[in-house]
């Protein structure tokens, strides 16, 4: 196998020195972590590697030489390298070389067979492999097929190649910690040598977040438990919170909250700030509702004329539709009662959405429920009225056939029946058939109405989930680091001269969005539809009455 | 050491193919797509526009002919940034692994590396596309729960 070196790009303007790094046997591999300037005592520097080896478990060891030349060659420096092999011996031994000033690179490994025979020696064919050694070090592996079973432990011959190399970077922070600049024994040089990150700000951030958390964390607690004593001691109150979905949202942004300013550190989705414009929304509802009212009292005299050519019968029609029109009647008088307390009771309301669009989105989506109430109560009249009758009819029906159904049984039996049983069912029967296309419009208009309004609910709702579930700061992350999530390499051949070795340069290759979303997912509050479509038609047909799809308070474990 | 051959794909269209020799033990392909052409561009301006003009036409709103510039910019944006492939580069290196990239012709440039340790085979496969037989080099990996099964296969050069 073609041996592989991989050198970071930090190091390649550094002096000459010794290469420290971890060899990889069984992809013939060598990653370098750091170089040992001169002068150095080569027992300090054994002292280090036995240090650093220790505290993160990476097996790091004295790898070869390190020559930048300045103008000729040195051979008295070439002897003294080569006399280092002697000391630190490791089997395959690299001695790089760079030109100062130039492009050209030269790269030799040589086996020693023991300390007498230096004429057996082998070369191999050496490759150079560049990699930044900070974007590597806090980058995050994203293997293609996630393996359930894979433990991640402390195995230092992990997965294949480029994962161990990640992974020898990723472990090796103890080696990093001193510098060249620094006054210690030893004068390594390495990605810290570039420039250490700091900023008097973000010092100063770091700072007060401390005692600013604290301080939230305890208003939150405070808020929750009061939250929480109250909640379930009354009933008509916790039905009403159960029922409100802007209660839940309120909840579960509370439940945001407290995790934000706890002092543990976690990924969360941001909060979106939204403009408030309840004056408006205030003014804007009372002629909707209105709007609202006209349409259906539009529908209900077209219903009690002669709707789409179908002829009905006028007395059921006519009580029917007044009744629906009284029902609308009282609805209007009391949308009109309220409309001066209106503004303000939303004006408070509002002042809830400060804390998140989806807090926002949710009120929006108890107000509709709320002003179509009207529709709601029309369905569960029509639903009930129309489901009693396909009770009778298939009842009777099956006394026209002379079968009765058995309780105890639960199964359709024979019975002998009177005559006059007979003939009052049948007249019962035919005078309910012949009712039935009245009951069945008005069924089936209100119950299209009930499922528009369901089908905008559950849009919001969707639209809800989808917000609550975006990884905000993984998609940041990506976005402005995208050297953090990696889904994989590439390679790059950089300038290339016959004789010398070959050089690429290994880059990461970012995450596309799509993987960042569906793995980084936040766990929604799943509402998923209780039904499938089979059972929501029957449902229809006979009448049962469908509750829309937003049950949650059953929590799951 | 670089060498160039010429070819036609399965529509038609002219291929050029290069190989380029870095040293014994890396290797690259590059293969380049037919170019966009004049005609083609001209052609579905044109049928777009035309449909354009007959929707305004019919309902005389002048918001249409605007939409219909918009989405011929937008449309053609897109093409040339999803779906147009410009050139495929397949570079090969020794005991590291085979890498893809495909370069569109926006200039977005969008890499696959495999290891080598996944790399179970390469070879030709074949496949029936509308009435035709055609022949395509593919990549198969390994299986990470069985060693002799194959998880996936990877067709090269889209």
């Amino acid at each position: 196998m073609v041996l592989k070196a991989f050198f970071p790009t930090c190091c390649a303007s550094a002096d000459s020195g010794l290469l420290v790094g971890r060899w990889v046997p069984e992809q013939s591999s060598a990653v370098v972590l750091a170089v040992v300037h001169f002068p150095f005592i080569p027992i300090q520097v054994k002292e280090l590697l036995a240090q650093v080896q220790q505290a993160s478990q990476v097996g790091v060891t004295v790898l070869g030489t390190w020559c930048h030349r300045r103008q000729e060659p040195e051979e008295s420096l070439g002897h003294f390298l080569e006399g280092l092999g002697a000391i630190f011996s490791h089997k395959p031994w690299f001695q790089l070389c760079r030109e100062r000033g130039s492009k050209s690179w030269s790269c030799k490994a040589t086996h020693w067979q023991g300390p007498t025979s230096h004429a057996a020696s082998g070369e191999d064919q050496v490759m150079l492999i560049f990699y930044d050694q900070r974007k590597v070090l806090l980058s995050q592996l994203h293997p293609p097929a996630v393996l359930p079973d894979r433990q991640a432990g402390d195995t230092t011959a992990s997965a294949g190649g480029l994962a161990a190399v990640f992974d020898t970077v990723a472990r090796s922070e103890a080696l990093f910690q001193s510098d060249r600049f620094d006054e210690g024994p030893v004068r390594l040089s390495h990605w810290q040598s570039e420039g250490v990150e700091a900023s008097i700000l973000v010092e100063l951030a770091k700072w007060a977040a401390g005692p600013v958390c604290l301080l939230l964390a305890c208003l939150l607690s405070l808020v929750s438990a009061a939250s929480a004593c109250r909640v379930f001691k009354l009933w008509p109150l916790s039905f009403i919170w159960s029922k409100l979905s802007t209660c839940e949202q309120l909840r579960h942004r509370l439940e945001q909250l407290t995790l934000i300013f706890s002092t543990r550190k976690a990924k969360n989705p941001a909060q979106l700030m939204r403009k408030d414009l309840i004056g408006q929304l205030a003014d804007a509802l009372i002629p909707v509702a209105d709007h609202v009212a006209e349409e259906l009292q539009h529908l209900l005299q077209w219903l009690m004329g002669a709707p789409a050519g179908l002829k009905m019968n006028r007395a059921l029609d006519q009580v029917l539709g007044r009744f629906f029109l009284y029902h609308i009647h009282l609805w209007i008088s009391y949308i009109h009662l309220m409309s001066p307390f209106i503004e303000r009771i939303l004006w408070h309301v509002g002042l809830s959405a400060c804390l998140g669009l989806t807090v926002a989105l949710s009120i929006l989506s108890d107000i509709i429920a709320l002003l179509t109430f009207h529709i709601y109560c029309f369905y569960v009249y029509g639903a009930r009225l129309y489901c009693l009758k396909i009770h009778g009819l298939s009842s009777l029906w099956r006394l026209f056939r002379g079968k009765k159904w058995n309780v105890l049984r639960q199964r359709v039996d024979s019975c002998s029946y009177d005559l006059d049983q007979l003939f009052i069912g049948t007249l019962l029967f035919t005078i309910l058939v012949f009712l039935l296309p009245t009951t069945a419009l008005y069924y089936l208009v209100f119950t299209l109405l009930r499922l528009l309004v369901v089908t905008v609910q559950g849009l919001i709702h969707l639209l809800v989930d989808l917000i609550n579930s975006l990884p905000l700061y993984s998609l940041g992350l990506r976005l402005c680091r995208p050297y953090r999530l990696a889904a994989g390499v590439k390679f790059r051949v950089l300038e290339h001269e016959t004789g010398r070795p070959l050089r690429l340069l290994m880059q990461i290759n970012p995450l596309p969005y799509s993987r960042v979303v569906h793995t980084y997912r936040l766990p929604t509050c799943g509402c998923h539809p209780k039904h499938s479509w089979g059972s929501l038609c029957r449902k229809l047909f006979f009448g049962e009455l469908i509750y829309p799809w937003r049950q949650r308070g059953d929590k799951q474990d | 050491m670089e060498d160039e051959q010429s070819f036609s794909d399965i529509c038609g269209g002219r291929l050029a193919l290069q190989r380029r020799c870095y040293s014994p033990s890396c290797l690259e392909f590059c293969l380049s797509c037919p170019r966009i052409t004049l005609r083609s561009l001209t052609a579905v301006t044109c049928t777009v526009w035309l449909a354009a003009y007959g929707l305004f036409t019919l309902c005389e709103n002048s918001m249409i002919l605007s939409a219909a510039i918009f989405i011929t910019l937008l449309g053609l944006l897109g093409y040339l940034h999803f779906v147009k492939i410009d050139h495929e580069t397949l570079l090969i290196i020794d005991s590291l692994g085979i890498q893809m990239t495909s370069s569109y012709a926006s200039g977005k440039e969008s890499t696959t590396f495999i290891e080598m340790g996944e790399v179970k085979d390469v070879v030709i496969n074949e496949a029936i596309y509308m009435q035709k037989v055609i022949y395509y080099l593919c990549i198969l990996l390994k299986d990470p729960v069985e060693p002799h099964g194959i998880s996936q296969v990877v067709p090269l050069f889209q």
